[in-house]
């Protein structure tokens, strides 16, 4: 794979599927059905490049494979997973290994959920590590800076409400040293101003030079925060486009699909187009849009389109039209 | 005609702060309220409160100036923010619906619900559709009121507007009230003919 | 062999070790009950013969064929085996269900119960209740099922409560579903995996205490051919070198056991959710 030069982290044609069994079994009764396996492709030729300095966001539906993105890059996934494509990190190729060597210290996670965090260590203590006495002060001043009660680093997991689990989750991210802070929708359950202060810290990690990838189900937020906005559909990425494409409208997008988010916005056109995502396992042929798709020629359905630079971002669709 | 909230207060126990304190409001039928509120203020709380899943400490949840009824089917139907929670999931989708009364045909052009997913189980299905038989269910028991809770909070922009289309199509033509909970102003400003912004008034 | 091992995943081989497993148990069971009585008859010139090709494990003190004799106790060991844990499985079922949607008073009380029942040691308490039952079959299935509900209601309790916090049920009942609805149609089909699981499990428990208060001459009577039974028997020949006559039969019951233990397990791999795409 070309390289270019200081990406902080590229992925070329990631994929990523389970071995399952069969996905209909119950509406088979025939017990060979309900025995077999099959692979489950959930990520599909997906390309993302971050560059030091910048937040990333990875917009999509829920269920449409963001969290497992997150996996794949920290090399967690489970054992029935299968990853093809190229992950490069700082241009070094990742395997297991490297992968093993990078999480924790290089890149970190803000998980989705309290579920993460030991429920037997109090808090505090969770959030230094191993890193302690050193790490105190600087967790002191995070937990301050997101109003958490300083009675905070001595409750246990369970004794935390919604929102500040969030708020430490993302402490843990921010405590540590990491270049590459992976957040796995951070916000809900915080309010306004919790919300604001996380993207805020956000914003200065990336301004020192590190980078952010804020995977979110809302676009709203997407916008508003992240440098560029990468649209998930099914399993990969149709477009990365500057966030600043969604505030100036759709003729600034470049997939359909993005355009078809920016009209359904209810700040926009609140104008739904037709159909629904398809599942995993039952992707069509060509264009994963193409079923939804109002700009479709039969070459769409036949063949994945490819990934092509327009206007500074990038976009996988053929049509020409649409730039 | 309306659905009231007079002077709620509401906490779990004793030992806790309020979650709702002296809250008040009331929908009338016919009617889009829009309650938005940034996270964290209890709009969730509320949305029980008003549909009777929660009694409130103090004060009372008032339907035509009557309480609501304990047994039977509810006149205010709650539909929650996760879909997948609020639906048994052993059955298939069929079972579902026919929990809220029998499934006449028109039910599923109206709602956007395709044949094929009649048979399935909802972890087949997407949040989005999943939450579409959760509208269907709920308005098929006829319900006057509805309590809309984040419902398209966990859905992308565009089933979040197939979504709403369906429920504020539907609710004109039975003259419903409905009180939809969100943290969006730009949803609220979109679909409601009256806003109450929770987060100026405590 | 390369090629066929990647089409046999976890699920087929655990269902294919299920199906072997109960197609030797019910094998087994058939076996005991079709023997006639003919066959474990005594006959004193084929006293205390060790093993041979005539008699697999040999023969007793009384010249009985012990291979005979012991299919056919094992057979009633099942049989004592599946009717008590049956009765156990059910009674935990009930007892659960009643404390966790009953009043707190019931909660209470059912945990008190399953406490003080699980404080004294099962062999005890089976012998007692046998006794008061007046001994036999009859006294020894309610000791057993009496004994042993205990740990699949509270599982079966823990499981009912969280149902019931499942945001499906309060939309039941929103939708205007009784409780009674609510409990055949939400409540019950959930349980299903639990109670067989549960009753599986219960099953060599129950053979082991069967064959042990037996063996202890608390259990059946004497001229029933049960493993206890066999077991109790041989040890007053085990000084004279008879090995065979507690070593074999023993094995046997340890064998018995052990399979229906590892279908439970097996069972239990297939229907728990964690363990099912492996």
């Amino acid at each position: 794979m070309e390289q270019k030069n200081g990406t902080l982290l590229e992925i070329h044609d990631l994929s990523v599927s389970f071995r399952m069994y069969d996905y209909d079994e119950f509406r088979h009764n025939d017990i060979r059905r309900r025995l077999k396996q099959t692979d489950l492709q959930v990520i599909s030729d997906l390309h993302l490049i971050v560059n030091p300095g910048e937040i990333v966001a990875v917009a999509g539906s829920s269920g449409s494979g963001k969290s497992l993105l997150a996996s794949a890059i920290l090399g967690i996934l489970p054992d029935n997973a299968t990853v093809r494509g190229h992950l490069h990190y700082k241009g070094e190729e990742m395997t297991a290994a490297r992968q093993r060597q990078l999480r924790g210290t290089e890149i970190a996670l803000v998980p989705q959920s309290v579920a993460f965090l030991d429920p037997l260590m109090k808090v505090g203590a969770q959030v230094d590590g191993h890193r302690r006495p050193r790490q105190t002060e600087r967790r002191k001043s995070l937990f301050q800076r997101f109003g958490l009660p300083d009675k905070t680093p001595q409750l246990y997991p369970f004794q935390l409400s919604g929102g500040m689990a969030r708020r430490v989750l993302v402490s843990t991210a921010l405590i540590s040293e990491a270049q590459l802070i992976i957040a796995d929708e951070p916000t809900p359950g915080m309010s306004l101003n919790q919300a604001l202060e996380a993207l805020r810290l956000f914003r200065e990690m990336a301004d020192e030079g590190k980078a952010v990838i804020l995977i979110t189900h809302d676009i709203d937020l997407a916008i508003e925060f992240a440098d560029r906005v990468a649209v998930f559909y099914a399993g990969t990425t149709v477009e990365t486009a500057f966030a600043s494409d969604f505030k100036s409208g759709p003729d600034a997008l470049r997939h359909p699909y993005s355009k078809a988010l920016w009209n359904a916005l209810p700040q926009n056109g609140f104008l739904p187009i037709e159909g629904f995502q398809p599942y995993a396992g039952n992707l069509p042929g060509g264009c994963l849009f193409a079923p939804r798709c109002p700009y479709k020629t039969p070459q769409c359905i036949a063949e994945i389109p490819p990934i092509r630079e327009v206007r500074g971002g990038e976009v996988r669709c053929q049509h020409e039209m649409n730039f | 005609m309306s659905l009231e909230a007079k002077n709620i207060y509401f906490r779990y126990n004793k030992k806790q702060s309020w979650i709702l304190e002296n809250c008040t409001l009331s929908v009338e039928k016919g009617e889009c309220l829009a309650v938005f509120a940034p996270s964290g203020y209890g709009k969730t709380t509320l949305a029980m409160l008003l549909s009777g899943y929660l009694k409130p400490v103090e004060g009372q949840i008032l339907l035509e100036n009557k309480p609501l009824p304990k047994k039977g089917v509810c006149p205010v139907q709650l539909i929650c923010q996760h879909p997948e929670k609020a639906v048994n999931p052993r059955w298939r989708m069929k079972q579902v619906l026919e929990e809220s009364g029998t499934l006449h045909k028109d039910v599923l052009g109206a709602f956007g619900i395709e044949r094929a997913w009649l048979d399935r189980f909802p972890r087949e299905l997407s949040g989005g559709e999943l939450q579409r038989f959760c509208v269907a269910r709920a308005l098929m028991s006829g319900a006057d009121y509805l309590i809309c809770d984040e419902i398209s909070t966990m859905l992308d922009v565009i089933t979040q507007a197939q979504i709403w289309k369906v429920v504020l199509a539907e609710a004109a033509k039975r003259n419903m009230g409905i009180v939809a909970i969100t943290h969006n102003k730009n949803l609220a400003q979109r679909i409601a003919t009256r806003i109450i912004d929770l987060s100026h008034s405590v | 062999m390369k090629g066929q091992h990647r089409f046999i995943n976890r699920r087929t081989k655990v269902v294919i070790w299920t199906v072997i497993l109960a197609i030797v148990l019910i094998f087994v069971y058939m076996f005991g009950i079709l023997i006639p009585d003919e066959a474990v008859a005594g006959s004193f010139l084929n006293a205390k013969l060790p093993p041979s090709w005539e008699h697999f494990f040999g023969t007793d003190a009384l010249g009985r064929d012990l291979f005979m004799r012991t299919l056919k106790g094992l057979s009633v060991s099942m049989t004592v085996g599946i009717a008590a844990s049956l009765i156990g499985a059910v009674i935990a079922v009930f007892v659960g269900i009643v404390a966790a949607t009953g009043s707190q008073y019931a909660d209470a009380f059912v945990n008190w119960i399953i406490d003080l029942v699980m404080s004294v040691p099962h062999t005890i308490l089976i012998i007692l209740i046998s006794f008061a039952f007046g001994r036999g079959l009859k006294g020894l299935l309610i000791g057993i099922a009496a004994t042993h509900w205990c740990s699949l209601a509270r599982l079966i309790r823990g499981e009912v409560l969280q149902l019931r916090a499942e945001q499906y049920v309060a939309v039941s009942r929103k939708l205007g579903k009784s409780g009674g609805w609510v409990l055949m149609h939400h409540l019950l089909p959930h349980l299903v995996p639990q109670f067989f699981v549960g009753l599986i499990l219960m099953f060599p428990h129950a053979i082991l205490h069967e064959a042990s208060i037996s063996f202890l001459g608390f259990g059946l009577p004497p001229e029933q051919p049960a493993i206890g039974i066999i077991l109790s028997e041989s040890m007053r020949y085990l000084s004279t070198g008879m090995w065979w006559s507690a070593v074999l039969p023993g094995l046997v019951l340890v064998m018995i056991v052990l399979l229906v233990d590892r279908m439970g397990e097996y069972l239990r791999a297939i229907i728990d959710p964690y363990s099912a795409q492996q």
